[in-house]
């Protein structure tokens, strides 16, 4: 991780006072993960639909389970906001009106929209809905932000190869709010500028088929004449994941009004670790802007979601080499969901945990929460619900009683490390 | 008889305009990187005029192609760069970031607009959309089939623009790729050029006989694809339908292999307008792939693929 960079960085403003709160965009690819974003600090999440996404692989949400995610994230002021994001193909455009009003009538709060034609729609049939125009329009400049405003768009998600310079100058034109990725992976083309997929495998990358040939291997040539030598690795064009947690001051400072979190492929355990360490981030921020320092337990926490090499994007300068993924990625996650609190009796000390991998006594476990709770221990003595004891809790959503050393509670999360 | 189709390609320089007006184009495509993405050259707006003067003494027109994505400092100039383009008597002007529309505006300037929403201009309801806006044509995605170029004619009220020859671009990055997989691999020497003239490719691992042509410019790092889109064989389908403009890309091709595709779509469109019952000429197909270098296969593109997603 490189922090030394200070090109292009806001200089911190004297109106403080005035710092304004980002609010906090998480994934997420089914209910279940919703619930986790909303409870573990997600000021707002953003899902796909069955159609209309640009992730045709993710579980996705019907118009039912979009209707339990509103209720569900109303008493907590969450919003949810639906990735309606694909370049859509004549066959596409007939069933958009009818889609647009369901997510309006589920109470949806805005849709994440790069085609006019949906905008357009959106506007006429389902005016409630708030347009946020999506990445997927690479927008780069105040005049095309200027543009969007005008057409009625409430906010715009930039291009993620915007600087803070360039999103301080877009500010200065346009009063419009402004959204950006702040953590994890990203398109190394333009968004929506990449049809490798579509040439490789058929499959249309605009309407949620990329099939990430970016990472693939290439070689360089130029005529018959190879431009490597034995042992140079592969030409790539794969980048390395966003990370912006040592910038929150900056992030904040720059007047973005949103700060989105990618992944709706991501796990429950990814989800609620990387909330969790943003809101407390940016919490303790805002609560003292002066006194800020990046806590280096956040650091370490957001690191066991996930370990792909990582950068800081566009925001300070443009990316070098080492920016880029040349060599075999390691893909193993350092550690892993292993329960789910269900619930805590405060007399005993013990807890009732719902397996979601397997653990054994001994083995070094991590419990986390919501607004920072976190402690380690070894796992005591395994009892099932009939309290027999177990040698291990082997079975998935299997109950389990075990003596913790903390309070914990509900929806709190027990992790292990993997070997 | 049916209005004959306009034959566009693009020059990269005053020379290349004469050259490609003499070989048959009825309209040539101009630009600079700066505001135009994938040119063969650049036309400075000093030239522009001298371009129009040309195009104009043939019966043709000028197109000025102002398709890139624009950082900021670029969308500041924009309403100089669109005032000096309609003076020097420019025919249309192309845009993809809809930065363009307010600069126009800011500028005074009405000019005709094209749609060249790249990879974006997938659907008859958005062109229509960018009809709206000012726009009076579209250029298709390269990426549709021969279903959708035909809906998109029949139920879009903008002209219609579809590639008919050369390669596409399959991939574009701001960042310099090549570049820094040449620092990477602690190679990169401080002379080193990766434009379009270096003819570097790519070549992915489980494709060996395919060679994707990349290079780098302002805009960034561009893929092109490995083959080489060939619609002669559907010109008929397209005329019938009322296409109003093929474009024949000659980006990365010599300006005599660029004169000769235009020379023989010129007569094929002729051919078909003076007898669409017996116009086809099978030595054109053969004349193409006489001039075709060796590793580019001649294509249907997405013609007929039914992609998934």
């Amino acid at each position: 991780m490189t922090t030394n960079k200070t090109a292009g960085m806001p200089t911190s403003s004297p109106a403080l006072a005035k710092l304004h709160k980002p609010e906090l965009l998480a994934p997420a690819g089914n209910l279940e993960k919703l619930k986790f974003a909303v409870r573990y600090g997600a000021d707002a999440v953003y899902i796909g639909g069955q159609q209309y996404g640009l992730r045709s692989n993710a579980d996705n949400f019907s118009l039912e389970d979009m209707r339990e995610a509103v209720e569900f994230a109303r008493p907590y002021g969450a919003r949810i906001f639906v990735t309606t994001n694909i370049i859509a193909h004549n066959e596409d455009i007939a069933g958009v009106e009818e889609y647009l009003r369901g997510l309006e009538d589920a109470g949806i709060s805005a849709i994440i929209v790069a085609d006019p034609m949906i905008i357009e729609t959106c506007r006429r049939a389902a005016p409630k809905l708030e347009v946020h125009l999506s990445t997927q329009q690479s927008t780069l400049n105040w005049r095309a932000v200027q543009y969007w405003k005008e057409e009625g768009a409430d906010r715009v998600v930039l291009a993620r190869e915007t600087s803070f310079e360039e999103i301080a100058e877009i500010k200065s034109h346009v009063d419009i709010e402004i959204e950006t990725f702040i953590h994890g992976a990203m398109c190394s083309s333009f968004s929506g500028r990449c049809v490798l997929s579509n040439h490789f495998t058929g499959r249309d990358s605009n309407r949620g088929g990329c099939c990430q040939s970016c990472r693939w291997k290439y070689d360089l040539y130029e005529g018959e004449q190879a431009l490597f030598e034995e042992g140079d690795n592969p030409f790539a064009m794969g980048a390395k994941d966003l990370w912006m947690l040592e910038h929150i001051p900056e992030l904040v400072r720059s007047g973005i009004d949103s700060f989105k979190i990618e992944g709706r492929m991501r796990s429950i355990h990814y989800v609620a670790t990387v909330v969790n360490v943003y809101r407390q981030a940016i919490d303790a921020y805002l609560a003292d802007p002066e006194g800020y320092q990046t806590d280096p337990r956040l650091v370490e926490e957001i690191s066991k979601a996930a370990n792909r090499p990582v950068n800081t994007g566009f925001y300070f300068d443009e990316p070098g080499h080492e920016d880029h993924i040349y060599t075999p990625e390691d893909k193993a996650v350092p550690y892993d969901f292993a329960g789910l609190v269900l619930d805590y009796d405060a007399e005993t000390g013990i807890a009732l945990i719902e397996q979601r991998n397997h653990f054994k006594p001994g083995q070094e476990i991590e419990f986390f929460g919501p607004g920072g709770l976190f402690f380690q221990q070894r796992a005591g003595e395994l009892t099932d619900e009939e309290g027999n004891s177990l040698d291990a809790a082997r079975h998935p959503l299997q109950k389990i009683r075990m003596k913790v050393d903390r309070e914990v509670r509900r929806f709190d999360i027990m992790r292990k490390k993997n070997k | 008889m049916a209005k004959k189709p306009e034959l566009v390609t693009a020059a990269g320089s005053l020379e290349e305009v004469s050259r490609l007006l003499a070989a048959g184009a009825d309209a040539i495509a101009v630009g600079e990187e700066r505001y135009g993405m994938r040119l063969p050259g650049n036309l400075s707006v000093s030239e522009l005029a001298q371009a129009a003067k040309l195009a104009h003494e043939q019966g043709a027109k000028l197109y000025v192609i102002a398709n890139a994505l624009f950082t900021n400092d670029i969308a500041d100039e924009l309403p100089d760069y669109v005032r000096q383009v309609a003076e020097a008597g420019a025919d249309a002007l192309a845009f993809g970031d809809p930065a363009l529309l307010p600069a126009l505006k800011e500028a005074g300037v009405a000019l005709p607009l094209h749609w060249h929403g790249e990879t974006m201009s997938t659907n008859y309801e958005t062109a229509n959309y960018w009809g709206r806006r000012g726009a009076v044509r579209v250029f298709a995605a390269r990426e549709l089939n021969l279903e959708e170029l035909l809906e998109l004619k029949r139920s879009c009220a903008l002209e219609v623009q579809v590639q008919v020859h050369g390669m596409t671009n399959i991939y574009h990055s701001k960042r310099p790729l090549v570049e820094l997989y040449r620092e990477h691999q602690g190679r990169r020497l401080s002379t080193e050029a990766y434009g379009q003239e270096r003819g570097l490719e790519l070549i992915e691992a489980e494709r060996p006989d395919e060679r994707f042509p990349v290079f780098e410019d302002a805009n960034g790092t561009h893929i092109m694809s490995s083959d080489d889109l060939c619609y002669l064989d559907n010109l008929e389908d397209l005329m019938e339908a009322g296409i109003d403009s093929f474009y024949v890309e000659g980006l990365l091709q010599s300006i005599s292999y660029r004169e000769k595709v235009v020379a023989i779509y010129r007569q094929a469109i002729d051919a078909y307008a003076q007898n669409p019952v017996d116009w086809y000429r099978d030595e054109w197909l053969e004349e193409l792939e006489e001039i075709q270098p060796d590793h580019r296969r001649l294509s249907f593109g997405f013609l007929y693929k039914q992609q998934v997603y």
